[in-house]
């Protein structure tokens, strides 16, 4: 019997039954909802320090910020929004959506589940304390190489590594979890081939976690070790090799960026159908698309240090492995607009945005061919280049696709409609936000501007006034994203119907709206479906 | 499929034994990152054992250029640096140069220099005959020393490299770790007090 917030006494006092109810919660809905809340809060921390980047880059030379805090701004931003924001935000979907698309009545380990959550805040609480530290917090970039973290980094390096520690054991759990639901808990009928695509990209995603977050974890391990016990992984002087540890950390670092995509290629693959009103094209290439992405991307690490000093030999492998990948993804393109082709479509705001998603995020893959090409990428590496080419592919990519998910959810998670006419406003700020940030980035980088430097040259400022003007109105559009969700739930219009959307299909779809705290105590009834299994071979 | 092997606590198990696995992996990448340097060449990293000069084949017309660079690692108080910046060298012919250094401290303090070529790829080509980075180098308070290198190039070096460079960087070696070869005790020390290699 799975304990829930009802046992609790009801003498206790209001605000400690609160409290208690979501610090004990077992339930997958409610820890859903908690990550969700974290990683809403933590995306508004990394886009404040976003904000201060863009604001110091408006124009060259120093402005509001000196180069160490310029550093902290930058590191930080990366690794709440990869850490914090992207990662529970995606966790926080698949407590949500994973049991009620497979017909489960919960996480296979609700408790492990609880525990996963509550690590999470104390992780960020112990990264973020660094910036009130002396010596400031970690200055080194998200990538954190050593020795700029290892001999060089600030005496709060210590509270990041204990804070990656912990943010490590949180995904591989929850990924475990995950996992675990997955092969155990689907309803008599649900085979693996009948599996949700965002199901599908989650069970991969879980595999990547547990694969990736462990060798990570004994990066920082090794960089502990190297800055208090005496030990020279990545100390030359000691026989180490600092270039060890770039090999290690993109070890982990590739498919920690697929992490951060798979479930959003989930989540478009389960809005576009609905909004095209038809079944999605090419279910079965979707799922090996995923895995070949997946496997692929234990096998490309080198393409982050081909200036780092590699044999010709082993450069040409990363090439080519690294351009393969173009082609697993390019199957799921192809299967997105085929499944728009001759498709009855509506653009509500969920459509939108994984429209958004699909064209943007080809953007993003197609900078991401050009670095790729070894030559090409001696000239591209450290500039804005890759700036603009990974935010294109998080920004649209992991990004717009959670925000998708939460128009497109919402009103079976809550029982209530968002503002349609602010949800398209907000999608259209945000495109519009998104391209005049990222897009400058691409001539600023191939100009030459370098990353990670608080001051550049004035050859580059009339790009970088357009990026943060852009950057500017990306911020805004957060607020009005928040005020659109307030509003849903506070007032937005009741939903009565199940289905929500005409075209939606899916066992989720078939629970009330909004959908009660337990669900499916007995397996939903899955009817066999001949002409899913006809559009499959056809 | 037995319902016991199916069950999610023995998933778990199973799982999380992957991820300590993982979690081991990248400690093996250690050894196994150093392997593959050693085979490749990568980092330039040139084998730490003294080359017999009764490899060489033969001495060839083709010549090459081979410049000499030197740094000191932080911390180390040493002066260091090449004799000669570059030489014009014979394939296969033994040459030898020398670098110079000195200790500016007032106390002894002991070096350990670690050679790198490049280009990376070239490193498996440039034999050391005899090298002081084959041992640790002592040098008593404001001592200098000339330090030989003997070395040639293989024969077998591709066409394309016509220039290589031989880089040391001289590391401080902690007093807990100084080795003193048994030699140094029998040998006289010469009159700046140090061990002549």
């Amino acid at each position: 019997m799975i304990a829930h917030a009802d046992t609790i006494p009801k003498q206790r006092h209001p605000l400690i039954a609160f409290i208690l109810r979501w610090l004990l919660t077992t339930n997958h809905k409610e820890i859903g909802t908690l990550y969700l809340c974290l990683a809403f809060l933590l995306f508004f921390i990394g886009g404040a320090m976003a904000m201060v980047v863009r604001l110091e880059l408006f124009q060259p030379g120093l402005q509001f910020t000196q180069p160490d805090f310029y550093n902290q701004m930058v590191t930080l931003h990366g690794l709440i929004m990869v850490f914090g924001a992207v990662m529970p935000a995606f966790v926080g979907l698949a407590n949500w959506l994973v049991p009620l698309m497979i017909g489960a009545p919960d996480m296979a380990l609700p408790r492990l589940n609880n525990f996963s959550f509550w690590i999470l805040p104390f992780a960020f609480i112990l990264l973020l304390s660094s910036m009130f530290m002396e010596g400031g917090a970690p200055n080194f970039g998200w990538t954190f190489y050593a020795p700029l973290s290892t001999t060089y980094g600030p005496p709060s390096t210590d509270y990041f590594i204990l804070g990656v520690h912990l943010m490590g054991v949180s995904s591989v759990l929850g990924a475990i979890n995950v996992m675990v639901t997955i092969l155990n808990m689907r309803a008599p009928g649900m085979t693996l081939f009948r599996m949700p695509l965002f199901v599908w990209t989650w069970l991969i995603t879980a595999f990547l976690l547990i694969m990736a977050m462990p060798v990570l974890a004994g990066a920082v391990t090794m960089m502990l070790t190297d800055r208090h016990f005496g030990t020279s992984f990545f100390e030359a002087a000691g026989g180490g090799d600092p270039v060890l540890f770039q090999h290690v950390f993109w070890f982990f670092g590739h498919p920690e960026v697929y992490i951060m995509i798979l479930p959003g290629f989930g989540i478009a693959s389960q809005i576009i159908p609905t909004f095209a009103r038809k079944k999605l094209f090419g279910y079965h290439s979707m799922v090996y698309a995923t895995v070949a992405i997946a496997l692929l991307s234990f096998i490309v690490w080198g393409h982050h240090m081909f200036t780092s000093g590699m044999p010709l030999a082993a450069e040409l492998f990363f090439m080519y492995a690294t351009m393969l990948i173009a082609v697993p993804t390019g199957v799921k393109v192809f299967n997105w607009v085929a499944t728009l082709w001759r498709g009855s479509i509506t653009f509500e705001t969920p459509m939108l945005f994984a429209l958004g998603f699909v064209i943007m995020f080809t953007i993003g893959g197609f900078s991401g061919l050009m670095l790729a090409l070894v030559p090409a990428d001696f000239q591209y590496h450290d500039t804005f280049f890759v700036v603009a080419h990974f935010h294109y592919v998080l920004y649209p990519g992991a990004i717009f696709g959670t925000m998708a998910a939460v128009y497109y959810w919402l009103p079976k998670w809550s029982g209530r409609m968002y503002d349609e006419r602010l949800g398209k406003i907000h999608f259209w700020t945000a495109t519009i936000a998104v391209n005049l940030t990222f897009f400058p980035m691409h001539f600023s980088g191939l100009a030459g501007m370098p990353r990670r430097v608080v001051d550049y040259s004035i050859a580059f400022a009339d790009f970088n006034i357009v990026s943060s003007i852009g950057a500017g109105l990306l911020g805004l559009t957060q607020i009005l994203f928040l005020y659109i969700i307030v509003k849903a739930l506070t007032s937005g219009e009741k939903v009565t119907d199940a289905q929500v959307w005409e075209g939606a299909e899916g066992l989720e779809w078939t629970l009330p709206s909004p959908a009660p705290l337990h669900s499916f105590h007995t397996p939903p009834e899955i009817e066999p479906d001949e002409a899913h299994a006809a559009t499959d071979k056809a | 499929m037995s319902k016991r092997s199916n069950s999610p606590g023995r998933q778990f198990a199973l799982l999380s034994l992957l991820a300590v696995g993982m979690f081991g992996f990248a400690f093996a990448l250690v050894p196994l990152y150093e392997i593959f340097c050693e085979i490749t060449g990568l980092n330039g990293r040139t084998s730490g054992e003294a080359a017999s000069v009764a490899q060489i084949a033969e001495i060839s017309d083709r010549e090459v250029t081979i410049q000499f660079t030197a740094q000191v690692f932080r911390g180390m108080p040493w002066e260091f640096r090449p004799t000669e910046n570059q030489m014009r060298v014979r394939v296969g012919e033994v040459n030898t140069t020398e670098y110079y250094a000195r200790n500016r401290a007032s106390g002894m303090v002991t070096g350990q220099a670690v050679p790198s070529v490049s280009p990376g790829h070239a490193a498996q080509y440039l034999h050391k005959v005899e090298c002081f980075c084959f041992t640790q180098q002592h040098l008593e308070g404001d001592a200098e020393i000339d330090m030989p290198v003997q070395f040639y190039v293989d024969p077998d070096l591709p066409e394309d490299i016509g220039t290589l460079s031989l880089s040391y960087t001289m590391y401080r070696v902690p007093d807990a770790e100084v080795v003193v070869p048994e030699a140094a005790a029998s040998m006289p020390a010469d009159h700046e007090g140090h061990y002549q290699p």
